[in-house]
C-alpha cells in the first residue's frame, strides 16, 4: 500500500468521537415533520436558523449585491480576478464595523488588523501555525467545543491542555485552574504558547465575567503568553451581563501601553450570528503586526470567494440592516432559549444558567445509573435511539463531570423544538415510573471529579499520536 | 504607576517567522515594480506592463453572456435549494451538483477520453491549498517531493511553507526543450537519497507552468513507471488542461491510467481549479482528484480548512453542469489562447527573440540567453532589472522557477487587452533594436 503521513494515518482528525458517531446516526433517521415524524431530531448542530427571513428580505431589496453588480455596473470582471489575500477592502472594513456594532460600538476595530478565512475553522488552525511550534501547547477551558481538538492539533502538531472547570462555580475560570494547567503541561514538558477561549463559550452558552477576562489578560502577562478569544457567538448575547469583550478589557488603563495587547488575538465568523456557516466566512484581528502579517500570508491557504465577500460587504455596509439584524436575532434567540429551559424545567432537568450562544448546557447528572463517564454514554445512546434527539455529550467537550449534555434549540422551527421537549418530558416520566425516583433529586460530584480527570487525561492520551521528537 | 518589567514572552512559532513563505523572490519583486508605476492605456502609458501574471483575462465575455441569461445562478429565487439550504450547506463532501459539475467539466476538457467519478471530488478553496493538503497527507516533515524543473515559484511556499516537507528538484534544461526524462527523475531520487531525505512523490503540472507545453504521453508513461518502481506518489496538477491551444494535444494521466485500467492507480492524485481555464482566480475553486479512497477521505475531512464558499459552489454547479455552454466556452477559449499566443510568438521572432515551442497554458517562454553576458544567474537578474526598469515590463525570470540554464523568462499574455499586448510587443522591439545598434556601433 502506497504510506500516506503520519498526519493521514493518525485520528486526530478526531472523527471517532461520539459527535460525530451522533451525526451519524442522525443521518442514518433524520426527522422531517411530513415525512419521517419518528426520526431522530438533530440537536448537535450549533447552527443558527432563526433570522433568514430578515436575511433574505435584504437580498430581495438589493439584488445587485448577489448579482455581481454596483450601482447597476457589472463588476464581475474586478471580482473574478480578485484574489488579494488582503482581502476586499470595502468588505474588511463592513465587517470591523459590524464587530463594533455588537460590541455596542465600545470597542473600535483597524481593518489593517484583520486577515480573512474561509471560516473559524481555518482562523484558529492559522493562528496555532502562526504563534506555537509542533509540539507545544495551549491551554483551552473544559468543555470546549469537539472541533478544536482537530482544528488546533490535526496539522499543528500542537497540544492541547486543559484548564479544568467544574459545576461548584458554573464552570467559570478560576486562577487556580489556570495555574494547575500550566503546572500540567510543565510536567508534560510542554512550553505553554497560551491560552484559547471561547467567549461566549461553547458548549456553556456563558459570556465570560469581568473579573474571568482580567484574570486571563493578568496571567497571560505573568506567563508572557498569548491570549487568543474565539468570539465567534458574540453577536448571539441576549441577557445581562451582555458582552464584555477581550478588547474592552485592553482598554483598561493598566493595559493601554503594555505588550500584553500585542499577544491577545480574537477570532470571529459569520457562521453563527448571521447564520452563514456555508459562506466560509472567518477572521483574526491582532494588534501584533507581525501576527497580521503572517496570517495574512498564510491565508492563501483558505481565502474567502471574492463572490462572497462583495455580497457581504454590501449588506453588513447597510447600517439600518445590521442595527436591526443584531436586536432582532438576539431577541430570538433569547425567546428560543427560554423555550427551552422551560420545557426542560417542566421535565425535571437543570440547565446551567446562560445568557448567550445557540444552545444550553443542560444538567442530566440525576439520570444517571452512576456517577460515570460509561453512564453517561448510556443515558446519550437512550437519548439517541430510543427518545430521538442527538444531542452532544459533555464527554465528547472534554467535560470533566459526567451527566452533562449540550442541547442546541436554534436550528430547527418551534414546532420541532416543542417536540424534541415533549419526548425529553416523555422519557423523564418513563424513568421516574419505572424507578420510582423523583427526577429532582441531585447527586453531589465531587469524589468522581478526580477519576474523571485521570479518564480524561487517558483519552487525551490515547488520541494523542507517536511523535518521534 | 507601576513600572512594567518587561518579561521575557513566547514570541512566534518558526513558521512565521522563516521566509519560506518565499515573498523575498524577485518573482514579487517584480510586482511590487509593477504595482508602484502600472500601466494604462490611458493614464501612465509609459508606465510597467504586468507580464508577469498568470490570468486568463479573454474569455470574460462568455461567462458575462452567461450570467445575464440565468441569473437564477446567482439569486435563490424560490428555488427548493434556496437561500437558507445553500447558505447552511457547510459539508466538507461539497454539494453534490457541484462535484458533479466538475467531473464532467474535467471530461469535456479531456474530450471525454477519461472518466471522473464525482464522489472522488475533493473541493479546496484553489489549487493553492489543494496542493498543500496533499503534501500535508502524502508526506511528513523533512520528507521531499521531486519536481522537474522549471517550476512554478508559489511551489515553494505551497509545497513547503506550514509542511516542513522539502522540494528536491528534477533537473530539465533546453537541451531536449526541457523535457523530463526517466535520467533526470533517477538522478533527482539519489541525491535525496544521498542526503538521507525519504522521497514521497513526484509532482508534476501538465501542461507545464512556466513552459508552456503539454508533457507527450511516452514521458507520463515513463513517469509512472518510475513513481511505480519506487513505490511513491505522482500528483498531476492539471490547472492549465482548459487551456491548450487544440484539443487533441493534452494527455492527462487519467487518460494513460484508464487505458492501464486503473493499474496502479492509488497512487495518483489529480490537482485543478477554475482559475486559469474559466479566469476566476477570487473564487477560489480548487479540487483533487484521487484515485486512493484513503487520500479521498483524508483530503475531505482536511478540506474543513479550506471549503470552497457554497454560494461560488451553487453558481459554478449551474454553469458547468450547462454543456451547451461549456462547450461553447472551452472550444472558444482555446481559440482565443492560440490567437495570442500566435500574435505574441511572431511579434518576438520579428524582434529575433524564440521561444520554446508552446501549446498550451497563458505564457510563453521565452530564450533570452543569447542576451547574456554571461551564461549565469546574476547576467540573468542583470537582464531582468533592465526589462523591468527600462523595458517596463515586468517578466519572470527563470531563475525564479529554478531553471537551471540561465536567460529563459515567462512571459504572460492573457492578462491584458491586445492592444497592451502589441505595445509590449512594439517596446521589446525597440529595446533589441538598441542593442543591435549598440553591438554595431561597437
Amino acid at each position: 500500500m502506497k504510506l500516506l503521513s503520519r498526519k493521514a494515518s493518525c485520528n486526530s482528525h478526531g472523527q471517532d468521537s461520539s459527535y460525530f458517531a451522533g451525526w451519524q446516526e442522525y443521518e442514518k433517521n433524520p426527522y422531517d415533520e411530513v415525512k419521517n415524524p419518528q426520526g431522530i431530531i438533530q440537536m448537535g448542530l450549533a447552527e443558527n436558523q432563526l433570522s433568514f427571513d430578515l436575511l433574505e428580505s435584504w437580498l430581495a431589496q438589493n439584488p445587485d449585491a448577489a448579482g455581481f453588480k454596483r450601482n447597476g455596473e457589472s463588476i464581475f470582471r474586478e471580482l473574478a480576478l480578485f484574489q488579494d489575500y488582503h482581502g476586499l477592502p470595502a468588505f474588511k472594513n463592513a465587517l470591523v464595523e459590524f464587530m463594533a456594532e455588537i460590541r455596542g460600538n465600545k470597542v473600535s476595530f483597524d481593518s489593517n488588523n484583520l486577515v480573512l478565512t474561509a471560516g473559524a475553522t481555518s482562523a484558529n488552525e492559522t493562528l496555532m501555525f502562526c504563534l506555537a511550534n509542533p509540539g507545544e501547547a495551549f491551554l483551552l477551558p473544559t468543555p470546549y467545543y469537539p472541533g478544536f481538538d482537530r482544528d488546533l492539533k490535526w496539522r499543528t502538531e500542537v497540544e492541547i491542555v486543559p484548564i479544568q472547570c467544574s459545576s461548584s462555580n458554573g464552570f467559570r475560570i478560576t486562577e487556580s485552574a489556570l495555574e494547575e494547567a500550566y503546572q500540567q503541561a510543565q510536567n508534560r514538558n510542554l512550553k505553554v504558547k497560551g491560552v484559547l477561549v471561547t467567549n461566549p463559550s461553547n458548549p456553556l452558552g456563558i459570556s465570560l465575567s469581568r473579573h474571568e477576562l482580567n484574570l486571563l489578560v493578568s496571567f497571560i502577562a505573568a506567563k508572557g503568553i498569548h491570549l487568543i478569544s474565539d468570539e465567534i457567538y458574540s453577536g448571539t448575547v441576549f441577557n445581562s451581563p451582555g458582552f464584555v469583550s477581550i478588547m474592552e478589557v485592553l482598554m483598561n488603563k493598566n493595559y493601554v501601553n503594555s505588550p500584553v495587547r500585542n499577544r491577545v488575538h480574537i477570532v470571529y465568523s459569520l457562521s453563527k450570528d448571521l447564520g452563514l456557516p456555508g459562506f466560509r466566512v472567518g477572521a483574526i484581528y491582532s494588534n501584533d503586526k507581525m501576527v497580521v502579517e503572517s496570517a495574512t500570508k498564510m491565508s492563501s491557504f483558505g481565502l474567502i470567494s471574492s463572490q462572497t465577500q462583495y455580497l457581504l460587504s454590501e449588506m453588513l455596509s447597510d447600517k439600518k440592516f445590521t442595527k436591526n439584524y443584531v436586536s432582532e436575532n438576539r431577541k430570538r434567540v433569547k425567546q428560543r432559549h427560554a423555550m427551552l429551559i422551560r420545557g426542560l424545567k417542566n421535565a425535571g432537568i437543570p440547565c446551567l444558567e446562560s445568557n448567550a450562544g445557540l444552545f444550553c448546557w443542560v444538567d442530566m447528572r440525576h439520570l444517571l445509573s452512576s456517577k460515570t463517564f460509561e453512564a453517561e454514554m448510556e443515558l446519550w445512546k437512550k437519548i439517541v435511539y430510543q427518545v430521538g434527539l442527538n444531542i452532544s455529550p459533555g464527554s465528547s467537550c472534554h467535560c470533566i463531570e459526567p451527566g452533562w449534555f449540550r442541547m442546541c434549540f436554534a436550528n430547527m422551527s418551534e414546532q420541532t423544538l416543542n417536540l424534541a421537549i415533549q419526548r425529553i418530558k416523555s422519557f423523564v416520566n418513563s424513568i421516574s415510573e419505572s424507578n420510582n425516583i423523583s427526577p429532582n433529586q441531585q447527586y453531589s460530584n465531587k469524589s468522581s471529579r478526580r477519576k474523571s480527570f485521570s479518564k480524561w487525561v487517558f483519552r487525551l492520551s490515547f488520541h494523542d499520536r507517536e511523535t518521534e521528537r | 504607576m507601576a513600572i512594567e518589567i518587561e518579561k521575557p514572552t513566547v514570541g512566534l512559532s518558526k513558521v512565521a517567522v522563516s521566509d519560506t513563505h518565499g515573498e523575498d523572490s524577485p518573482y514579487f519583486a517584480g510586482w511590487k515594480a509593477y504595482d508602484e508605476d502600472p500601466y494604462d492605456e490611458l493614464c501612465n502609458p509609459s508606465g510597467v506592463i504586468q507580464m508577469g501574471l498568470a490570468e486568463n483575462q479573454v474569455s470574460f465575455d462568455l461567462l458575462e453572456q452567461y450570467l445575464e441569461k440565468h441569473s437564477e445562478a446567482t439569486n435563490w429565487g424560490n428555488r427548493t435549494f434556496g437561500f437558507r439550504d445553500n447558505a447552511l450547506f457547510q459539508d466538507y463532501h461539497g454539494l453534490q451538483t457541484f462535484r458533479k459539475a466538475m467531473a464532467c467539466f474535467m471530461e469535456q476538457i479531456r474530450g471525454g477520453r477519461a472518466k471522473f467519478n464525482p464522489d472522488r471530488v475533493v473541493i479546496t478553496a484553489g489549487a493553492t491549498a489543494a496542493n498543500e493538503l496533499l503534501t500535508f497527507i502524502l508526506a511528513d516533515p523533512g520528507d521531499a517531493l521531486l519536481i522537474p524543473t522549471p517550476y512554478y515559484p508559489g511551489f515553494d511556499r505551497d509545497l513547503r511553507w506550514r509542511t516542513g516537507v522539502k522540494i528536491v528538484p528534477v533537473h530539465c534544461d533546453s537541451s531536449n526543450n526541457f523535457e523530463i526524462t526517466p535520467q533526470a527523475l533517477e538522478a533527482a531520487y539519489n541525491e535525496a537519497e544521498s542526503m538521507n531525505i525519504k522521497v514521497r512523490g513526484v509532482l508534476i503540472t501538465n501542461p507545464s507552468n512556466p513552459l508552456g507545453a503539454t508533457i507527450k504521453r511516452s514521458t507520463l508513461e515513463e513517469i509512472l513507471e518510475f513513481v511505480t518502481s519506487k513505490n511513491i506518489h505522482l500528483v498531476s496538477d492539471e490547472i492549465y488542461s482548459g487551456s491548450t491551444f487544440s484539443g487533441e494535444e493534452f494527455v492527462s494521466v487519467a487518460e494513460v491510467l484508464e487505458a492501464q485500467n486503473y493499474k496502479d492507480s492509488e497512487r495518483v492524485h489529480i490537482v485543478y481549479s477554475l482559475s486559469k481555464d474559466l479566469g476566476l482566480p477570487g473564487f477560489r475553486v480548487g479540487t483533487i482528484y484521487s484515485y486512493n479512497d484513503k487520500v479521498v477521505t483524508t483530503a475531505r475531512r482536511m478540506s474543513s480548512f479550506t471549503l470552497i464558499s457554497s454560494q461560488t459552489q451553487q453558481l459554478l454547479a449551474s454553469m458547468l453542469l450547462d454543456e451547451t455552454f461549456t462547450a461553447n466556452y472551452i472550444k472558444t477559449n482555446r481559440e482565443r489562447l492560440k490567437k495570442r499566443y500566435q500574435m505574441i510568438i511572431d511579434g518576438l521572432r520579428n524582434s529575433g527573440i524564440e521561444c520554446l515551442k508552446g501549446n498550451a497554458g497563458l505564457f510563453c517562454w521565452m530564450n533570452l540567453s543569447p542576451l547574456l553576458e554571461e551564461p549565469t544567474k546574476e547576467s540573468e537578474l542583470i537582464l531582468w532589472k533592465s526589462m523591468l526598469h527600462e523595458v517596463k515590463l515586468n517578466i519572470s525570470p527563470g531563475s525564479s522557477c529554478h531553471c537551471s540554464d540561465p536567460g529563459w523568462f515567462r512571459v504572460c499574455f492573457a492578462n491584458m487587452s491586445e492592444q497592451t499586448l502589441q505595445v509590449a510587443l512594439t517596446r521589446i522591439h525597440d529595446f533589441m533594436d538598441r542593442r543591435k545598434a549598440m553591438k554595431t556601433s561597437n
